[in-house]
């Protein structure tokens, strides 16, 4: 399909400097930013009208960074990727101190601190890590002159993430580990050999054992995995079950969830893929979960593309960042692994999440922009 | 600026097709989830949504053998508030004060509570319901429900029984036939969310009530008022502990009437029916005083039956050649057994006597001395053979069992006491479910009150027959019998019970009851009639009463009294009419 684009591109877009960018990754986007306002309105109406009295209260404050993510998103695609690139160890700075802020002068909600006011409006610092980690990481491997396939390098690499992944990691466990997975893939990509990663991966499970025995509450979220019935704990997930396994094959229909209705605790957050499934059923959760796999497709052909190691790398991060998050997220509600708050990109709650994803989804088209003008 | 090689663009298809595989897995999942799982998911989500409200069946009645409702229902209310659905509080209290009853404080303290649903009253009467629910007061809840109503109040109270909190029957016909009576209840099932709120636009949906059936019994409630008057008025006037009349069919069993004075009021069967302030009583005390009450003693308690289980010891007697009609005996006034000398009732003795006589007369050295013929083991057997070691399988919950001496423990004394009827215990049913079967001709019948359980559309449902069961005495000996005990009406001790123009058969007793020093008794009478073709049995038991104690004078008048009157209204034919039919 690609391929076809360019031609076609190519023929009618010659005096054009740069040809018309993914469409198709454009596409898919604007599809599962509306889907996701759908879905989250639908999902977050009942908890609106109890809190707030409003039910279009969280959809209102999800459409309006949603229109500044469409801005981002314009702006960052008409963008040279490179040169946003140059701003790689600022963009870091800016990150970790965001990160340190948050620690002292964080807002409070559901005993995380997590959020940094700006009058009205909040701001999640972790959300902006995450995309100054992809950048950072790919300009930092990309200008690197050492052979990249040594552990020296992949340590070094990775030593340069301890830092924010550490701050991160103080409050949002969940996003520290989304961080290291993105460095994780892009070390991958950037040395040609394979072997070393299955002795990386090993050592990666038996630390994430000797974490998860160092303390017992981690050990009862291992119980409470294997069987959430029996733990109070397990509520969420055994509500989320109850959600998935009601919806059958067609779903109890759009805006038809009776889980919703406070039994999801704070449905339109982490759980909100429960409530998908509830509505619309095995169908439109699949097909959900294929916008999502097409969407990550596309990031893996541009990452392909790319004119440079750069705009490749800048590719795979943003693939690897959407679908650990999608992966993981989808996991946890299915109770496939053990509970963790991740949320699910561009439909579950959340402002800054969705600013920071259009801009990386700009990035990316920004990058497929300058391949599609290399080749012409 | 480094290029991008070929192993870079591998390693990212890589990344991507591992994350395509994970992704795929998790689709996997779904499907099991959704698919499999999704049966066990989806109920324990409906559990958890739905609110389910009992919609109570209505209870079967019970109906007499004319059709006539004994047992009925009455709709009553109960009235509820919502807490979270009252817009106008004050309105409500001042409802709940006027129209219930309750005070300003308590209706407060109901109408503020924060609960999903309050309870404030049950058994509302449908009227104050319906104008309650006329005043479409938001937040308050009328509905309807069924309470047991017994339109004859004290009428064959223990027989009927009534029903607890939960129109679950309790005692007499109503536990007995709790399953035919009781029907399937009913559901609303609502949809609610977390907070307990309904969700109105999914609307209710219902799972209708199945009504119980009808069940027709035996009873005939105009022979049970009328022998439950005759009853009454012996009470009082022998200033007796208590009376019971049992009157059945000794053809099929079927029991027309069972009566134990003084009964209670099945509309308030948790109070006590001889005005004992219930609040003076401990809880125990109370419950042990209302258990009492309700005991049905023709059928829950044995009695020693004196005389008249000299029916038995005569029909067993003449069945085993023992003795005969013509035979004939002497008493002193007393006989000796085992160097014990047991007394007749008549001290002075009735001297010189044919066996049809001792029986007029109620000799006990007659029957002493069949019982003698015959010996231990053969009276026993007839004991045995006449049923009288069983219960009688009657209908009625509690039925006790005869208490008598073990076979190895009998000697010639009690040979010779159990055979006037005294040394072992029965319950009246029993006494009168024996004889019943002896004398319609020697078959065994069971006494019972239901007859069939209909729907509501009329259709029988089940129809319960008990037929005649093994024969127990021969058709030759049934008849000297009736013969025997017609003799005992018309020209001995049972003189009393004559009607005019019917054919009577009975038998008196008067026993002593243990201590014999408390000089308390038990008169009783039991009377058949037409001696010839017995349709009907009755049997009057009172206990303790004042002043002549006779059965033949206390007790034989009053199923005379009952005879005279059902017999007709049975529509039996008196001797002239079947003297005219006949010619």
């Amino acid at each position: 399909m690609k391929t076809k684009m360019d031609r076609r591109g190519q023929r009618e877009d010659r005096e054009i400097p740069h040809a018309p960018a993914d469409l198709l990754l454009g596409f898919l986007v604007l599809l599962l930013l509306a889907l996701g306002l759908v879905l989250l309105y639908s999902t977050s109406a009942y908890n609106g009208r109890v809190k707030f009295d409003d039910a279009a209260y969280y959809f209102k404050k999800q459409l309006f960074a949603t229109l500044l993510g469409l801005l981002a998103f314009y702006l960052v695609s008409h963008m040279d990727y490179h040169r946003i690139a140059r701003l790689a160890w600022p963009i870091y700075g800016v990150s970790l101190v965001l990160s340190t802020l948050v620690l002292f002068v964080g807002r409070e909600y559901n005993g995380s601190k997590r959020w940094l006011a700006l009058g009205p409006l909040s701001f999640q610092p972790a959300e902006f890590a995450k995309v100054a980690v992809v950048i950072f990481l790919a300009r930092q491997i990309s200008e690197s002159k050492r052979r990249t396939d040594t552990f020296r390098f992949m340590a070094l690499t990775m030593a340069m993430l301890l830092p924010i992944v550490g701050l991160v990691g103080t409050n949002n466990l969940s996003t520290a580990v989304i961080i290291l997975g993105i460095g994780g893939i892009l070390i991958f990509v950037s040395n040609p050999r394979y072997l070393p990663f299955v002795g990386v991966g090993a050592a990666g499970l038996a630390f994430v054992g000797i974490f998860l025995s160092l303390e017992s509450y981690r050990l009862e979220r291992l119980a409470i995995w294997r069987n959430p019935e029996a733990y109070e704990k397990g509520f969420q997930t055994i509500q989320g079950l109850y959600a998935i396994g009601s919806g059958g094959i067609f779903g109890r229909g759009l805006g038809s969830s009776l889980q919703k209705l406070g039994f999801v605790p704070e449905a339109q957050n982490d759980m909100i893929f429960s409530i998908i499934c509830e509505e619309t059923g095995l169908v439109g959760a699949a097909l959900v979960i294929l916008i999502f796999g097409l969407l990550i497709w596309r990031l893996m052909v541009n990452a392909v593309h790319a004119p440079d190691l750069l705009g490749e790398l800048i590719c795979t991060g943003i693939m690897g960042h959407l679908a650990l998050q999608v992966i993981l997220n989808i996991a946890v509600v299915t109770n496939t692994i053990p509970n963790t708050g991740i949320t699910l990109p561009f439909v579950s709650y959340g402002g800054t999440s969705v600013l920071f994803l259009m801009g990386e989804m700009g990035l990316a088209v920004s990058v497929s922009r300058s391949a599609a003008g290399r080749r012409r | 600026m480094r290029k991008n090689m070929t192993f870079h663009k591998k390693k990212t298809a890589v990344v991507f097709f591992c994350c395509a595989a994970l992704l795929a897995g998790l689709v996997g999942r779904l499907v099991y989830l959704m698919v499999f799982r999704s049966g066990y998911y989806a109920e324990k989500a409906d559990d958890l949504h739905e609110r389910e409200r009992d919609i109570k069946a209505a209870r079967g009645k019970i109906l007499d053998r004319t059709g006539t409702v004994l047992a009925d229902n009455r709709t009553v209310c109960t009235i509820s508030v919502i807490h979270s659905q009252i817009t106008e509080p004050e309105k409500v209290i001042d409802m709940l004060v006027k129209e219930l009853g309750l005070t300003e404080e308590k209706a407060r303290e109901r109408v503020e509570k924060v609960s999903s649903i309050e309870r404030v009253k049950t058994n509302v009467d449908k009227e104050t319901g319906d104008r309650i629910r006329a005043m479409e007061l938001d937040g308050v809840k009328v509905d309807e429900d069924y309470r047991r109503y017994y339109p004859y109040g004290q009428l064959a109270s223990r027989v009927l029984g009534f029903t607890g909190g939960d129109n679950q029957g309790i005692i007499g016909l109503e536990v007995k036939y709790e399953e035919i009576l009781k029907g399937i209840d009913g559901k609303i099932l609502t949809t609610t969310d977390a907070r307990g709120i309904e969700i109105g636009e999914i609307g209710e949906s219902r799972v209708e009530p199945v009504a119980g059936y009808d069940l027709t019994v035996s009873l005939d409630r105009n022979i049970q008022e009328y022998a439950q008057q005759e009853a009454l008025r012996v009470l009082e006037q022998k200033e007796a502990d208590a009376v019971s009349i049992l009157i059945m069919n000794p053809q099929n069993g079927e029991i027309y009437a069972c009566v134990n004075v003084p009964e209670f009021d099945l509309n308030d069967p948790f109070t006590l029916n001889d005005g004992t302030d219930t609040a003076a009583l401990s809880e125990e005390e109370l419950q042990e005083r209302l258990n009492q009450m309700w005991r049905n003693i023709c059928i829950n308690d044995t009695y020693e039956p004196g005389s008249t289980f000299k029916v038995i010891t005569a029909a067993a007697g003449l069945e085993s050649g023992a003795v005969s009609l013509e035979d004939s005996f002497y008493c002193p006034g007393y006989r000796v057994v085992d160097n014990r000398r047991i007394h007749c009732a008549n001290r002075k003795g009735h001297g010189s006597e044919t066996f049809v006589q001792g029986v007029e007369n109620s000799c006990n050295p007659v029957f002493i001395d069949v019982a003698l013929r015959m010996g231990v083991d053969e009276f026993y057997s007839y004991f045995q053979q006449f049923g009288l070691l069983e219960k009688t399988g009657i209908d009625l919950p509690g039925e006790a069992g005869t208490i008598t001496h073990r076979k190895e423990d009998m000697g010639q004394v009690e040979l010779a006491t159990m055979a006037f009827g005294q040394s072992f215990q029965i319950t009246p049913v029993k006494l009168a479910a024996t004889v019943s079967s002896l004398i319609n001709g020697g078959c065994r019948i069971t006494p019972h009150l239901a007859v069939e359980a209909r729907d509501g559309n009329g259709t029988v449902i089940q129809s319960y027959s008990y037929g005649k069961g093994e024969r127990i005495l021969s058709e030759e000996t049934s008849e000297k019998l009736r013969y025997v005990l017609e003799q005992v009406v018309s020209e001995g001790g049972g003189k009393n019970a004559r009607v005019e123009g019917y054919r009577i058969g009975g038998k008196t007793a008067t026993s002593q009851t243990l201590p014999r020093s408390a000089n308390r008794y038990i008169s009783s009478f039991l009377g058949f009639a037409p001696a010839d073709d017995p349709q009907v049995l009755g049997l009057c038991i009172i206990y303790n009463p004042q002043g002549i104690y006779y059965g033949g004078t206390i007790a034989a008048p009053v199923i005379q009294s009952i005879f005279e009157n059902i017999l007709p209204y049975l529509e039996i034919p008196m001797e002239e009419q079947k003297a005219q039919d006949n010619g």
